[in-house]
């Protein structure tokens, strides 16, 4: 069934191929507008850093692509998806950009994706995390890359209820993420015989999380799950340290932590905590020489939306190298007739609602007897393959899904 | 169990106590905010930085010299204090005496330049600083697990706001201050050197804030971006205490964290907001503030 469809759908590429021959790059230029928190709780993720993975992609692309030069914008988002939208407005009318990259907080980028659908422009979103960006919120602009909230639950609930952590409390970063990851969770963990007894929605960002721990202690469920990132995240696992969370018998589950989270918690504080994750810079001789490379130029070793930045730019340089068109329909089907196998993914693959599917990792904090060195930080215990880990598209609500 | 619109009582009782542990930084960090504005009329926008700086300076002083959170408690204030005098002399001067709005603009400008300038060399996922090995554990409360460090914060805090309130209300020095600041000329002719009070209020009201910082290191996470967030909130509560009001500040400050903490339990999407609501309500009611003079 896959294969035939897989089949049909590189056919259709290739006759789509033969009528982008006679595309053109516009103004012989492709611009990337870069477009990430830069200086706020999500900055380390991607920020700055994700910008010179960027420019590593186009500096392995010689800054050239079929003649044309490859030109970087960059812009804070400013976790804000109103300036955002203003900012990604302007790129779109006044600078021509063929592609938004970065895209970090899940707001703004559903804010920006409204924008790109219907333009030429083309998204490839690495670091928002909500599944809706491909399902009530997929556009024919737009492409998820790194990861989702649908592995995060899968992989870390699923773990988690299946080792006995039957009644769940939620905590919940109050916005587009929080939303999609609590439902998400929610659904994993009724499907594997668990339940969630109760949820509470914390104003983003939170600095003072003691309050909704001694909530979560008093509920009497066996897990506390934190559906929250960056600095919420490591906020409330420390404070949950100092409330002694665990040592009452509850288990504390972080369902979205990126490397540079467990690096400022340290092996110390974290270890032990069970996270899902799209990619890591131990994994193999490729990731280690890519993060090396990384390393050199940023001095901190890469989180996976900064190896998921690097990846979908050469992706999306590589499908206008071959078809010769900047325009983001062209572009975003030869993305998807190109299985992706690179240092960030083996046999990825795009699917038509947008989403990157490829094997995601459970991992577990490393303790500090067992890390050799400051980002020794995770021990990967099992491989979930892509199919297994994302949304299956019967399930899609997404318009672009044939079947619906 | 009794309950209260659905929450047991025990649960009550815990979230009173983190309110007023809330409150206890809230109020040390508006005790500085009143203190600079009571006495030299100048809006400290860059209040939120100080106490970030403390808390990074803090951290920094461990992991560069080993220095341990009781001498920091001490000596990151005093290291913040003097910075913030030099901000004072070298800058917050040449505007003495102008419109409110350029002291907030300066001093904004200031705090999104140090802001900026530690994002840039530490990022904003946090520094680690581990709790001094005394305050590991906690009471175990009828009601709450209270950890040790928790209830230091409001002992800590409470004595000195306490203090601070009685030097400058009640001791000579204090008179000095705020006949300084009322007829500078007047105080200079009695031979006082006001230049120097000025700086040295505005170093203290400086070290107050650092001083939170330092609080703040072992349990919240320490970047660059913490003050930011904590800055606007601590307006609200100068304001909804009256601009100026030592006591207003302290009281206010213990006041709202108690609020906030109900809204945590009751509607906790609200609960950033509602000091905001506090304010406005006050503002309409009384636009002085609770604790302020009728203009």
């Amino acid at each position: 069934m896959t294969i035939t469809k897989k089949l049909l759908t590189s056919a259709v590429a290739s006759a789509l191929l033969v009528g982008a021959a006679q595309a053109e790059i516009s103004d012989d230029t492709i611009k990337i507008g870069y477009l990430a928190d830069m200086s706020g709780t999500y900055r380390d993720l991607a920020g700055p850093n994700g910008e010179a993975a960027l420019r590593m992609a186009i500096e392995d692309f010689g800054g050239k692509v079929n003649g044309a030069k490859i030109e970087v914008l960059t812009a804070d988002d400013r976790n804000n998806p109103d300036q955002s939208s203003s900012t990604v407005r302007r790129w779109l009318e006044d600078d021509k950009v063929d592609l938004v990259a970065g895209l970090v907080a899940s707001s703004v980028t559903i804010a920006v994706t409204k924008l790109l659908d219907g333009s030429d422009t083309l998204g490839i979103v690495s670091g928002s995390a909500a599944s809706s960006i491909t399902n009530e919120h997929c556009t024919p602009n737009h492409i998820h890359y790194v990861y989702d909230t649908y592995p995060l639950a899968n992989g870390t609930a699923k773990a988690v209820v299946q080792e006995g952590g039957k009644s769940w409390y939620i905590l919940t970063a109050d916005y587009a993420f929080g939303h999609a990851l609590e439902g998400d969770v929610t659904r994993v963990v009724e499907e594997n015989g668990g339940e969630v007894i109760d949820t509470a929605r914390h104003p983003f960002p939170t600095s003072d999380f003691s309050s909704y721990i001694l909530q979560a202690q008093s509920s009497g469920a066996d897990v506390v799950a934190l559906a929250n990132a960056g600095a919420d995240t490591t906020n409330a696992i420390t404070t949950a340290g100092e409330f002694g969370l665990t040592q009452s018998g509850q288990t504390l589950a972080a369902l979205l932590l990126f490397l540079t989270d467990v690096h400022a918690l340290g092996a110390e504080t974290a270890q032990g905590i069970q996270l899902t994750t799209g990619w890591y810079w131990d994994l193999n001789d490729e990731t280690r020489e890519w993060s090396d490379r990384f390393m050199e130029e940023t001095g901190v070793r890469p989180t996976m939306v900064h190896a998921g930045i690097y990846s979908s730019a050469m992706q999306y340089l590589n499908a206008v190298k071959e078809t010769g068109s900047d325009k983001a329909s062209d572009v975003r089907k030869q993305m998807m007739a190109t299985p992706i196998n690179d240092m960030f993914a083996k046999n990825g693959t795009i699917r038509e609602d947008g989403r990157m599917v490829h094997d995601m990792y459970l991992a577990e904090v490393k303790t500090p007897e067992e890390s050799e060195s400051e980002w020794d930080l995770y021990e990967i215990l099992r491989t979930i393959p892509g199919d297994e880990a994302y949304r299956p598209l019967s399930e899609s609500k997404c318009s672009l899904v044939s079947s619906n | 169990m009794t309950e209260i619109l659905g929450v047991p009582i025990a649960v009550l009782s815990g979230q009173l106590l983190l309110g007023i542990i809330n409150g206890s930084f809230y109020a040390l960090l508006s005790l500085g905010l009143a203190v600079i504005f009571g006495l030299l009329k100048i809006i400290n926008f860059a209040h939120g930085a100080m106490y970030m700086l403390g808390a990074m300076v803090t951290v920094i002083m461990f992991d560069v010299m080993g220095i341990n959170y009781w001498v920091a408690l001490f000596l990151a204030p005093v290291v913040v204090g003097c910075f913030g005098m030099l901000i004072e002399y070298f800058l917050l001067r040449r505007i003495a005496g102008q419109d409110h709005i350029y002291s907030l603009l300066l001093t904004f400008g200031v705090a999104l330049m140090i802001q900026g300038i530690l994002t840039n060399i530490y990022g904003v996922s946090g520094m680690r600083y581990s709790m001094p090995e005394i305050f590991k554990g906690g009471f175990r409360l009828d009601f709450m697990y209270l950890p040790y460090y928790r209830a230091w914060i409001i002992c800590v805090a409470l004595v000195v706001c306490f203090g601070t309130w009685f030097m400058i209300e009640k001791t000579k020095l204090g008179a000095y201050l705020r006949a300084g600041t009322e007829d500078s000329q007047l105080m200079q002719g009695f031979g006082i050197n006001v230049p120097l009070l000025v700086s040295l209020t505005y170093g203290f009201g400086v070290m107050l804030a650092a001083f939170a910082g330092v609080l703040a290191a072992p349990v919240y996470s320490v970047n660059p971006v913490m003050g930011s967030n904590i800055l606007i909130v601590v307006f609200a509560v100068v304001v909804i205490g009256g601009m100026g009001s030592i006591a207003g500040a302290i009281i206010t400050g213990l006041l709202m964290g108690v609020i906030e903490g109900f809204t945590k339990v009751f509607y906790p999407e609200f609960s950033s907001a509602v000091i905001f609501l506090v304010m406005v309500i006050v503002l309409l009611i009384r636009p002085s503030g609770l604790f302020g003079k009728e203009a």
